[in-house]
């Protein structure tokens, strides 16, 4: 199995440990990987925000890469990115004029795109293409008595639901069940974080952010597991100002795929589970507390 | 009558009216009239002002005898509107109806050109082509299919008990089939109905024993028609009646048998209280069913599973001995003129909004599940509990349950708003629970419905104008421990609420069941786009379908309440009364015909028909029509590769004629 | 005690406004809205929103441009697509704040040093630039053109972000950035001008 790879800036920046774990895991599973030749930034929301015309264009460049350099698959496992990518390919499948404008800025780079690339998340592949029972074979380490909330966020299950249900998704519950972690009901899981603005407008943002933290010490889990480098950010790096507008509600979150190293057996460093803010205990310890 | 006068000439009375300003303020009507009368076989021309009125229609039967016509046209109006007056004026100047032609120059000429000198050279045209066209006709004569007196009704709710009992005490006999083991349909789980708050049991149940008692009426419950054949007054129907394992003609309704079943206790979801209480694999559907006569459900029961059991039910029905085993399912035929279909809706599944969570979160109930609660004989006794047995303090309805909805049924189901009401009024009287109606728009059409909504404000029922985005279990303030918490804009008042109670109810909209398209398809009818069984005129023809001698009735027509539905059972039993009572109906003779000398017995026209009328007689490898089943809608006829296939009105030599008189206009 | 006068005049209403945002790809299906209020419902922000998306969608179509714009409405947005899902008419309500936000900037109506439409533009223009944003200098850029002060708030976070690696500095970038930039110049029709309505 090859995919192609979009990172996404985040992944190189403020949400590399979801790169320094994805890689490994899927190393593991056989799944080979060939990052996208010189991929551009897919504009995420602020793009979209400023010109319609243009993030179109953004994105469609990434397209045409991946459907130029191959495999048509591309492994997008950034929400943002996933979004703007599919959102654009749909767009570009049901508006004509839209259409029109990109192929038309596509064809002044030299590149042209014909609908072929496929737009996938990690989750998707691992639990439908690499799927659950070879996933369970690479398992050593057991998450056992791990209580994991499983936190999907918005982009990757809204609109695009193409993998997922949208209001209560399972790929990730299910992949966390066969590393054999017990999965806490958690009813928030694709309720808003407050996105980039627990940083802009944080008296807003961050008590979303804030609502969910609780909601899961609540139901007694030891963990959040995320699927977006946002999502982990604004769940991990913000507990100080937290704390001080409503109370402490402290768990630490964690990348998908970082747990699903740790029960293949890899090293925590290797999984860059020390980039966290708030550390996870190590197996089989204290919980977390309110 | 012959075809052509003395010597075979043709005599055609040519009338164009002007229909006021209608059609002559754009048509030239005296010019038209002119030119007509030079064409060959022309022997009267005029144009008159209103052809349709007595007077116009006294001008053609005077024409008729006077000048011996044999052949008429009159330009004027669509044929949808007065072919039918016009044919009736020539019969009775004493020519065959069918010598004569309409040519619309009102709707396909004056109403749709500004233009007068293009629209007068098109009427022309026109009245050239119809004249060339009228040389062909031939006499014909209306066909009289026999009506039988005899009417099944299918589906034993409320629309179709009352077509039943209507058609009943006219004197004829009516087959009333339910497909299960009581009448009553969706009625009896009632407890009041709007807006009188009358108890549905006891105006329904009256009428479920007229039902049973009327000497006129065969009820078949646990029954299902299973193939329909034949046509308008001549329907062969064969209906499957399934085992209830027990004689109804010897079962009193005593219940001993379900008394001492070898299950201690019901085990099994009871469908009357929409599974809300259990029941044993032996069962009355509910105290007031009729028939009063057990049911023995073969899923469940361990002697017709696994036939071990220690049969306790034949034991205690030693004396009767209406228990049997033994019974089979039974296929009877019977012989009907006339169907009314009144076979009802189904309630929208909640579990299709996972965001109210129901299904998730137990003190979330549909409208149903609570009417059953608040009855007097539902599996609470009439107490409104949460399911620990605790009563609500607070009550919440969502209206509009997938209804109005593009994501689920685009429809409203036009009885929530009253019906949850209702409900609200209920609970405000059973309980001292505070009442919340979540509601986009509140539709109280009908007498007393206004007056019901103004009492719900005065009982103290909140309204709130909102539609609910979601239900949820998780607090983010003290009061809303432990309930469910409704989370919703107020758009009247202009802020976002969290509403915290113990109880949701939901309102779910009305639906077509899931076999709508099979049921329709064996009655020959068609749904709509939305899935209810299609009426053949929205507005004029609502009880009527494409097919003669079938009618629909009640909810399965469309979401309507238990007055609207009475009405259209009414409806269809009159329209059915009146073809019984007239004995017969004439068809229109534009049917196809083939002729046997040319058809080649390749088949190719049996898969075409849409109303399957052409059968094939394998001993002679010839196909034939049946005229009575024919609509004339010429698919066949095209079809035909051997050209066999002839249509009465529509003959190759009127198309062809009539598409030369337009080509050749000059 | 102060007292505000609120009435809006037909005067007030930029005609034409509701037809160009209903223009834009997707966004026609505005017209059918019966302002049921479920956007506003399962909005995570519209507790904090001066007009509700609801009512946003009442002023689109209204025509009433300027009140639009200049709300926080647009701006709150979280693009977390709650709203598009739950809409029971099938409304892109989050493809219209899209719409909205581009003619905001366009305009030049936002509220003044308000952050988010500040981020907007920096993060584009860093896009234009380099092909790709890195996230510490892009947040570095937004806190001195919007509100330097917060930097001072933030230096906890700063330090963490130090401390757990994830503080890069080195400026992400793509190689052929002549290509991307000519590819953003001919994309320049389509934004921003009202279409003919379908």
């Amino acid at each position: 199995m090859k995919y192609s790879y979009f990172p996404g800036c985040s992944l190189k920046g403020l949400g590399r440990s979801y790169e320094e774990s994805l890689l490994p895991v899927m190393k593991q599973l056989g799944v080979e990987i060939a990052e996208l030749e010189d991929w551009n930034c897919c504009g995420a929301t602020a793009y979209m925000s400023v010109d319609e015309a243009k993030a179109g264009v953004l994105a469609a460049r990434n397209l045409a890469i991946a459907e130029k350099s191959g495999p048509h698959d591309l492994l997008t496992p950034c929400s943002a990115c996933y979004l703007v990518l599919n959102k654009t390919k749909h767009n570009l499948e049901d508006f004509p004029d839209i259409r029109d404008t990109v192929h038309n800025a596509l064809r002044r780079g030299h590149l042209t795109y014909s609908g072929n690339t496929k737009v996938r998340h990690p989750l998707d592949v691992l639990v439908h293409d690499v799927g659950l029972e070879a996933i369970k074979q690479k398992v050593v380490r057991p998450l056992k008595g791990l209580k994991v909330a499983p936190y999907y966020g918005c982009q990757v299950v809204r609109p695009y639901s193409t993998f997922d249900d949208a209001w209560n998704p399972t790929t990730m519950d299910r992949l966390l069940a066969a590393l054999g972690a017990e999965v806490v009901h958690y009813p928030l899981k694709t309720k808003c974080c407050g996105g980039s603005l627990t940083g802009t407008v944080p008296e807003a943002g961050l008590r979303l952010t804030y609502i969910l933290l609780k909601e899961a010490v609540r139901r007694g889990a030891d963990v959040i597991a995320t699927i977006c480098p946002l999502c982990q950010f604004n769940l991990d790096a913000y507990h100080d100002q937290i704390d001080r507008r409503w109370g402490p509600a402290r768990i630490p979150t964690v990348y998908f795929t970082q747990l699903m190293g740790l029960a293949f057996g890899l090293p925590a460093r290797q999984l860059g589970l020390q980039r966290n803010f708030i550390p996870m205990k190590a197996l089989g310890t204290e919980r977390a507390t309110v | 009558m012959n075809a052509n006068g003395k010597n075979g000439e043709l005599r055609i009375g040519f009338y164009i009216c002007h229909c006021g300003h209608n059609i002559a303020g754009v048509v030239d009507c005296p010019a038209v009239a002119e030119y007509v009368a030079k064409l060959p076989g022309v022997a009267v021309s005029r144009d008159y002002k209103y052809m349709c009125s007595d007077p116009g229609q006294e001008l053609i039967q005077q024409d008729i005898r006077e000048h011996k016509l044999n052949r008429v046209v009159v330009a004027s109006c669509s044929p949808l509107l007065h072919e039918a007056t016009f044919r009736k004026a020539v019969a009775a100047g004493g020519l065959n109806p069918f010598f004569f032609q309409m040519v619309n120059i009102r709707e396909h000429d004056s109403w749709v050109h500004t233009d007068r000198a293009a629209a007068t050279t098109k009427a022309k045209a026109l009245a050239h082509a119809a004249v060339r066209r009228v040389r062909f006709h031939k006499a014909l004569e209306t066909t009289r299919v026999p009506i039988h007196p005899d009417v099944l009704v299918v589906g034993g709710g409320i629309s179709g008990i009352h077509a039943a009992i209507t058609i009943a005490n006219a004197g004829k006999k009516v087959f009333l089939v339910e497909r299960d083991p009581s009448i009553g349909g969706h009625m009896a789980k009632f407890d009041k109905t709007f807006p009188t708050l009358d108890c549905a049991a006891c105006i329904l149940t009256p009428k479920m024993s007229a039902v049973r008692s009327h000497e006129n009426i065969t009820l078949w419950t646990y029954s299902e028609v299973v193939k329909v054949e034949g046509y308008v007054g001549n329907y062969t129907v064969t209906v499957k009646r399934k085992p209830r394992y027990v004689n109804e003609d010897l079962c009193v309704g005593c219940q001993e048998c379900i008394k001492a079943c070898v299950y201690k206790e019901g085990k099994f979801p009871d469908e009357f209280n929409v599974g809300l209480s259990k029941r044993k694999p032996v069962y009355i559907p509910f105290p007031q069913a009729v028939p009063q006569v057990v049911v023995i459900d073969p899923h469940y029961c361990l002697q017709l599973k696994t036939g071990k059991c220690k049969k306790t039910c034949l034991e205690a029905c030693a004396d009767r001995q209406a228990i049997d085993f033994t019974q089979k399912e039974e296929l009877v035929e019977i012989k009907v003129g006339n169907i009314i279909l009144a076979t009802g809706f189904k309630l929208f599944d909640a579990k299709r909004i996972p965001q109210y969570g129901y299904g998730l979160y137990p003190n979330v109930v549909t409208s149903i599940e609570l009417e059953r609660l608040v009855t007097s004989s539902g599996p609470t006794s009439g107490e409104i509990v949460l399911r620990d047995g605790k009563p609500p303090k607070s009550v919440g309805f969502i209206l509009c349950v997938g209804s109005r909805d593009m994501k689920t049924n685009r429809w409203c189901s036009r009885t929530c708003c009253m019906h949850s009401m209702k409900l609200a009024q209920l609970v405000r009287e059973h309980t001292d629970a505070d009442v919340t109606v979540f509601y986009l728009d509140i539709r109280a059409p009908g007498k007393g419905c206004e007056e019901f909504y103004d009492k719900s404000l005065r009982d103290g029922i909140q309204f709130v104008r909102g539609r609910v985005a979601e239900v949820t279990d998780w607090a983010l303030a003290p009061e809303e421990e432990g309930k469910l918490v409704i989370r919703v804009e107020d758009t009247l008042a202009g802020f976002v609420r969290r509403i915290p109670v113990d109880m949701i109810v939901l309102a779910v909209g009305m639906e077509p069941h899931a076999d709508a398209q099979d049921v329709r398809r064996l009655f020959n009818l068609s749904c709509g786009s939305e899935g209810w069984f299609l009426e053949k005129h929205p507005k004029l023809a609502p009880v009527s379908t494409f097919t003669d001698g079938v009618f629909i009735a009640g909810c399965c027509q469309g979401p309507k309440d238990i007055p609207d539905s009475i009405a259209q059972a009414g409806a269809a039993a009159a329209e059915a009364m009146a073809l019984i009572d007239k004995g017969y109906i004439e068809q229109e003779p534009n049917t196809a015909y083939i002729l046997e000398q040319d058809c080649s017995g390749c088949k190719s026209c049996l898969p075409l028909c849409p109303f399957t009328a052409i059968t094939f007689d394998e001993a002679k490898q010839k196909a034939s029509i049946n005229a009575a089943l024919c609509k004339g809608c010429g698919t066949c006829v095209a079809a035909c590769p051997s050209g066999s296939i002839h249509q009465n009105l529509f003959e190759d030599e009127e198309i062809f004629s009539e598409i030369d008189g337009v080509l050749s206009y000059a | 005690m102060e007292v505000r006068r609120t009435i809006k005049y037909e005067a007030d209403r930029v005609r034409g406004f509701s037809k160009e945002i209903m223009s834009v790809s997707g966004c026609d299906q505005l017209q059918s809205c019966i302002q049921c209020g479920t956007c506003s419902g399962t909005c995570p922000l519209s507790i904090y929103m001066d007009f509700s998306p609801r009512q946003v969608m009442a002023l689109v179509r209204a025509d009433f441009k300027n009140e639009v714009l200049a709300s926080k409405t647009v701006w709150l947005c979280a693009s977390c697509y709650a709203c598009t899902v739950e809409c029971p008419r099938k409304i892109r309500i989050t493809d219209i704040m899209y719409a909205l936000k581009q003619r905001a900037i366009k305009d030049g109506i936002y509220p003044r040093h308000f952050p988010i439409p500040i981020l907007a533009k920096e993060f584009s223009e860093m896009v234009r630039r380099k092909g790709r944003i890195t996230e510490t200098l892009l947040v570095m850029r937004l806190f001195l053109k919007a509100n330097w002060r917060a930097v001072l708030g933030s230096w906890r976070l700063g330090l963490g972000l130090i401390r757990t690696g994830r503080f890069v500095v080195r400026q992400e970038h793509i190689e052929r950035q002549a290509e991307l930039t000519a590819m953003l110049a001919a994309a320049n029709q389509g934004n921003g001008k009202p279409k003919e309505a379908a």
